[in-house]
């Protein structure tokens, strides 16, 4: 039983930071109907972004709150800026194309960004400077649970609650949505959709810049190619929730993150060797898929004829 | 001149033609002609992704089915075929024997070409009819899931090496690379040009139309998915009999990514275009690693070392200047030289000059008038 407190703790910390990629993912689809295979990259950036403040400000060296605030926060700026510079630059000329040739471009930056950072970088990890003490508390008799696991649930929390806040309470919230329930209706109604499509990318990036430096506090290694397989788990995360559908990204991020630790914790045990534990997240997205086409909190769009 | 017999030349001209190359690559080299053992790899390599460029065409391109998880089949053909050759292969060259070295250990490459051809049309086929019930996005990122789950699968049978990778008999060279490369455009081509492939097409064009006109959607699309995934395993099967050594980090889904900007920078639905574009993928960053040292001041700058970033500019460049490709739906042959015919008026198909299908032209032109207001 213990145990299983423990995996599901390090599961939903996993799980947070998908949720936190997700929602960019599930943004950016909501309102442009395109995958953007480059967000897993922007995590990596965030988590690099982190790296570069968090040694040039002299963080590393004395590490502090403030720092890890400032390293936080400055990390997200980076990102978000970086977010709308690809926006910008590479997905607004392609917008009004075919599906193929916008998924192209993005998986075309994608390439750009890893190799860009393999290039300056080097492909060596690096490792993340501990801003913050780490100590371990236990809960419920054997299981534990470190400063940075409760610093990852208590910030992704936070950052949820904003971004609930933004969409739902804020004017720009309002056109965001406006926008994703029909762009051409919304730029009608004389809203700067390019200005709101730029904004969600700042946004998504900046949710995933944080994703970055919170992995990183839990698991100082940084690598420019960290961000592939995570990124692709967060969007299976987005698309098993319900792609378009902000609570869904984070419902299939908390499920995917606990579903692969708890087989790599018990799947020994029915036949299932830990080593599945990348295919985890596929097979249950293709379970559900099957199932409710559109995702678990998806709504079902029926063509029109 | 029947166009059998037209046939029979291009054919004995093709054979002729390959067998030359592939004399090239030989030690000896052809008449003292030959290339190195580094080009020779290159040509191979750009035969094997024509096969799977094109046979992804015929399920992206031609019937419209968003499949961004082609390299799991090519991993299934490569695989399977390796087992059974690594197992019996030996045992069928020594009973065939008699008929010389040559003759044995290419009967070992065709029945081998022929299990991976089967086994990953049946992936194909248990992927397939659940998956292509999705459309769009979601028939993406499932087929994608699949082929990810294939490798791991892969990964953690023992029998085939697992982790460690696998060794296998080198069976196959350029000629029969080649020849399958060939015959897989035949096929295909001869697919788009039948009636099954009007099917196919009207697929692409509008599900919901040509379900109305009485076109069996779900069977031609499994069947077309099943088809492409059998080439896409020859491609297996050829990639792991010339290479002699297997890893399924050779099959991460950046190798279907790379499928996909093969047929994307051609031309979608153009058969000249997928294997323009298998040729340009294959070389581009082969050629970027030629790129010269600049000295700046002490440091010396690398720009071979950005060979993948440059590739990946040149890829969103092409796509923001050119998104339908550099050919479009259009093919690229000899048709220019002949004497032009006045076409009568209305006879060209709409929406016959972009990679996109017709609907979604329309869309992109719509929205493009009303940028400009």
């Amino acid at each position: 039983m213990d145990t299983f407190v423990q995996q599901l703790i390090n599961g939903l910390t996993i799980g947070s930071i998908y949720a936190l990629i997700a929602l960019g993912y599930t943004m950016v689809y909501g309102i442009l109907r395109l995958i953007n295979f480059a967000h897993g990259d922007i995590y990596m950036v965030g988590a690099y972004a982190g790296f570069i403040l968090a040694t040039s400000l002299g963080f590393a060296a004395n590490p502090s709150a403030f720092g890890f605030v400032v390293t936080l926060v400055g990390a997200m700026a980076i990102a978000a800026g970086i977010g709308m510079a690809i926006e910008r630059f590479a997905y607004r000329p392609v917008r009004k194309f075919s599906k193929m040739t916008t998924l192209i471009t993005a998986i075309g930056m994608s390439l750009l960004i890893e190799y860009l950072f393999v290039f300056i970088f080097s492909g060596t990890p690096r490792s993340f400077p501990q801003l913050i003490t780490n100590d371990n508390y236990t809960l419920f008799g054997n299981a534990t649970i470190s400063t940075s696991q409760i610093l990852i649930f208590v910030v992704s929390i936070l950052l949820m609650i904003l971004l609930q806040y933004i969409i739902f309470y804020t004017k720009i919230g309002k056109a965001m949505r406006a926008v994703s329930f029909n762009l051409n209706s919304a730029k009608l109604m004389g809203i700067n959709t390019n200005f709101v499509i730029a904004f969600t990318f700042a946004l998504g990036s900046a949710l995933a810049a944080a994703g970055g430096v919170l992995t990183a506090q839990y698991n100082p290694k940084i690598e420019p190619l960290m961000g592939i397989i995570t990124g692709l788990k967060a969007f299976v995360a987005a698309v098993l929730g319900g792609i378009g559908n902000i609570p869904g990204a984070v419902l299939g991020g908390l499920l995917i993150g606990a579903a692969e630790t708890l087989v790599v914790g018990y799947g020994s045990a029915i036949g299932i060797p830990s080593t599945y534990r990348d295919a985890v997240a596929f097979a249950i997205l293709i379970l559900v898929l099957l199932v409710r086409p559109a995702g678990l909190l998806g709504s079902n769009v029926q063509e029109k004829v | 001149m029947p166009s059998w017999v037209k046939s029979l030349l291009v054919g004995v001209v093709l054979i002729a033609l390959l067998y030359m190359m592939n004399a090239m690559m030989s030690s000896g080299g052809f008449f003292g002609i030959g290339v190195d053992d580094y080009q020779g790899r290159l040509l191979v390599f750009i035969a094997i992704n024509i096969i799977l460029a094109t046979s992804l065409n015929l399920i992206n391109g031609f019937t419209g089915q968003f499949s961004i998880g082609h390299a799991g089949f090519m991993a299934v053909g490569a695989y399977s075929s390796a087992y059974f050759t690594v197992t019996y292969g030996k045992a069928i060259e020594a009973s065939f024997g008699f008929l010389g070295e040559t003759v044995a250990s290419s009967v070992v490459l065709l029945i081998a070409v022929l299990i991976g051809a089967i086994v990953a049309a049946i992936a194909g086929l248990i992927v397939g009819i659940p998956s292509l019930r999705l459309k769009g996005d979601y028939l993406a990122i499932v087929t994608l899931g699949f082929a990810e789950i294939i490798r791991i699968v892969i990964l953690n049978i023992d029998a085939v090496g697992g982790a460690t990778g696998y060794q296998v008999p080198g069976y196959a060279n350029f000629l029969w690379v080649g020849i399958f490369a060939v015959i897989t455009v035949v096929v295909v081509h001869n697919i788009v040009k039948s009636d099954a492939g009007r099917a196919l097409v009207s697929i692409r064009e509008d599900e919901l139309a040509a379900e109305a006109m009485g076109v069996n959607t779900t069977r031609y699309k499994v069947t077309a998915f099943a088809i492409g995934s059998a080439f896409a395993g020859v491609a297996g099967v050829l990639f792991a009999h010339y290479n002699k050594f297997l890893s399924t980090n050779d099959f991460q889904f950046i190798k279907s990514f790379e499928i996909i900007i093969m047929i994307v920078i051609g031309g979608m639905g153009s058969m000249t275009g997928a294997i323009l574009g298998a040729i340009i993928v294959t070389l581009l960053p082969e050629l970027l690693r030629q790129l010269p040292d600049i000295q700046f001041g002490a440091t010396t700058f690398k720009f071979a070392d950005l060979r993948l970033v440059i590739f990946a500019l040149i890829l969103i460049l092409t796509m923001i200047l050119r998104p339908q490709g550099i050919l479009g739906t259009r093919e690229f042959g000899l048709n220019w030289l002949k004497r032009p015919r006045k076409a009568d008026e209305g006879t060209s198909a709409v929406g016959a000059d972009a990679g996109v299908p017709i609907s979604q032209e329309r869309e992109a032109k719509r929205l493009a008038e009303e940028d400009k207001d």
